[in-house]
């Protein structure tokens, strides 16, 4: 028998049968959807991660005040500190032998006003280094300026969004701005660049450092931002600047570093028990549609033994018989994934709507893999009815006394 | 063509054993027309499976064309059925989902034969058994004659040597079980040979030959008795 016909031949019989045909694809496509829908999501949560750090290079370590007590968990992002981190660390902290360079932060809302217009809008207090660290481009105008930590200035870099709003069509640089009881002349426009950990660049207004306490009145860094030159010393280096703090802190060792690797590692946990949860999804559901392809193969087997019986009479072997089966359990199998990976898509594609930043696709390899697991699966269940089918005694099929006839 | 020494189909049923088949000898040469009659039960249906290879034999041999049959396996019967045996069954056996055409086809898409071959040889059976505009209509939409002209054309679009039909009247009315036995004749006519089961003695004995079954034995043949006649 020849592929066309065999799926031509499978396809009547599926149309013919349109409610159990129905039934199975659906058990099929919710299977391989929830495998394509949570690889998805674990994906884009992973990719989303390694943007945001990627953007940092390896070579960068993020200093939080507070000092993380469990190993292996996410680090305290939002840490609580007894003690200030303070510019004075920062500045030694960049006195340091393999340090290239040093980016504080201190970062807040902040209702920022141009004439009539304002809005409120995530400040950042920082300094030239932080565009370099977390390569951010500008698109008109400058960066923040080379200043010494301690050194403010009025001026401010802000992003395109911001821009638009404050702004509108008119040009905005060299215009001033009011953030709470200070004013920033605009030297800088960022390019449009999306998020960054966390928060919206194109959002936000950067400062420098020293304004940025002032106008928060707060003395404590929230982050900061180092630069190695080589990633050869990087375990020396994260013990030199530790052990320097510790110094500085009167022996308490109140400061947590993340590097790339450990951040990356413990979202690889997170993502891994994802990865369970998934397997453990696609097993249960694929088991069911397993199972269920079995049943109503074997009720069209016993349905169909006269059929069967007539195959055989027209000189039809075994082997085609069980293929008949065999392949129509694959057609539905792939039809099933099909759809299945359909639907995924465009739950994901809704899902990219609401959260632009984050990017929900699902791999190449969960796509074809969750296909093959659902040809597979069809096939394994479909093999003991179709072995069924294929050993029937012609005679004894033909004339089997249960089915109507014909 | 065809030759069955000593041939036996015994059943197990309970703990009786039932002989369908009981030591059976008979030679059918090539275009011969055969009918097979006698009393429910005497083993007319099983002859007519064993002789198209559909069971296998307690006992005893068949030989088709001098291939000896009974230790084949399962693939190389299909093949010979394929090749030579075309089956007409009382309650037609053609595929619902399937239109007339398509049943006729089944076997040449079986058979793996491409479809531009297929085409033409489909046309000729339909035109042959004036199903022209029949062949779309799905067997519900036909009436029993109309069916079995279809399981007909099926049966024979292989080309086969050997016809086998079991009651292929047995669910018509008398006109159109006329024109299916006709036309089975018509096919006997063009060389084929045809082995019809019966329980209508109008159309046993319009066979040249006349086989009468009685408990799984041959109890008379009209070949034999005209052999005997001559010979007394
Ligand atoms: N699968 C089977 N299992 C048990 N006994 C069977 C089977 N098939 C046939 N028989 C028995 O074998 C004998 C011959 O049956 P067969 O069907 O050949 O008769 P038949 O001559 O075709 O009868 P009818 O005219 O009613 O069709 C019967 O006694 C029947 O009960
Ligand atoms: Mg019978």
């Amino acid at each position: 028998m020849r592929a066309i016909d065999l799926i031509a031949f499978n396809l009547k019989l599926i149309e013919r049968q349109r409610l159990r045909s129905a039934m199975l694809l659906a058990a099929i496509a919710i299977s391989v959807m929830a495998i394509n829908l949570l690889t998805g999501i674990g994906e884009g949560g992973k990719q989303f991660v390694l943007a945001e750090f990627n953007l940092l290079g390896k070579n960068v370590l993020i200093m939080l005040p507070g000092k993380k007590e469990t190993t292996g968990g996410i680090p305290p992002l939002t840490g609580e500190a007894t003690r200030d981190l303070t510019l004075r660390d920062a500045e030694a902290i960049a006195r340091l032998g393999n340090v290239s360079a040093v980016a504080p932060l201190i970062a807040g809302k902040m209702e920022i006003s141009h004439g009539q217009l304002s809005r409120e809008a995530f400040t950042m207090g920082s300094n030239r280094a932080f565009f370099d660290i977390r390569q951010l481009e500008v698109a008109q105008g400058k960066a923040l300026p080379q200043l010494p930590f301690e050194q403010s200035q009025a001026v401010c870099v802000i992003g395109s969004k911001l821009r638009k709003e404050l702004f509108g069509p008119k040009p905005a640089l060299g215009q001033w701005l009011r953030a709470g009881d200070s004013r920033f002349r605009v030297i800088g426009i960022l390019k449009d660049k999306g998020e960054g950990l966390g928060f919206d660049m194109n959002e936000a207004i950067i400062v420098p450092v020293a304004n940025a306490q002032a106008l928060f009145n707060q003395e404590g860094l929230f982050r900061v931002f180092i630069e190695l030159r080589s990633l050869d010393g990087l375990q020396k280096s994260q013990q030199r600047i530790v052990a320097l703090l510790k110094e500085r802190h009167e022996g308490e060792e109140d400061v947590t570093i993340i590097t790339q690797d450990s951040l990356l590692s413990a979202f690889e946990n997170i993502l891994n028990t994802l990865t369970l949860a998934v397997a453990g999804i696609a097993g249960i559901s694929m088991l069911v549609a397993g199972i269920l392809i079995m049943n109503v193969s074997l009720i069209a087997v016993s349905q169909r033994t006269r059929e069967i019986g007539l195959l055989k009479a027209l000189g039809c072997p075994a082997r085609t018989v069980a293929l008949i089966f065999l392949s129509e359990a694959c057609i539905m199998a792939l039809s099933g994934a099909l759809i299945g990976i359909f639907i995924s898509e465009a739950l994901l594609y809704v899902a990219r709507g609401l959260y632009p930043t984050i990017p929900f696709t699902t791999p190449l390899w969960a796509q074809l893999g969750s296909a093959l697991i659902a040809t597979v699966t069809a096939l394994l269940f479909a093999a003991i009815p179709a072995r069924k089918a294929a050993n029937m005694a012609p005679v004894d099929a033909l004339l089997d006394k249960k089915a109507g006839q014909a | 063509m065809i030759e069955l020494q000593q041939l036996c189909r015994s059943f197990q049923v309970g703990d009786q054993c039932v002989h369908a088949l009981d030591h059976l000898d008979l030679k059918i040469a090539r275009g011969e027309y055969l009918s097979v009659m006698g009393p429910s039960g005497s083993g007319k249906s099983t002859l007519l499976n064993m002789l198209g290879l559909l069971d296998k034999p307690s006992a005893g041999e068949y030989w088709l064309n001098q291939t000896a049959t009974s230790q084949l396996n399962e693939e190389a019967l299909a093949t010979l059925r394929r090749q030579y045996i075309g089956f007409v069954f009382q309650s037609y056996h053609l595929i619902p989902r399937l239109t007339a055409r398509e049943n006729i086809e089944l076997p040449l898409i079986l058979a793996g034969i491409a479809p531009k071959q297929r085409r033409p040889l489909v046309d000729k059976v339909i035109t042959r058994l004036a199903l022209t505009d029949r062949a779309s209509h799905a067997p519900n939409q036909l009436s029993g004659g109309q069916r079995q002209r279809v399981a007909i054309g099926r049966a024979i679009v292989m080309k086969p040597e050997l016809l086998l039909a079991d009651e292929p009247t047995g669910n018509l009315d008398s006109v159109s079980g006329r024109e299916v036995i006709e036309l089975l004749e018509e096919l006997n006519d063009e060389g084929i040979t045809l082995l019809v089961v019966t329980h209508d003695q109008a159309i046993g004995d319009r066979a040249r030959r006349e086989l009468k079954m009685i408990d799984g034995r041959i109890a008379s043949d009209s070949a034999n008795q005209t052999i005997s006649s001559i010979g007394s």
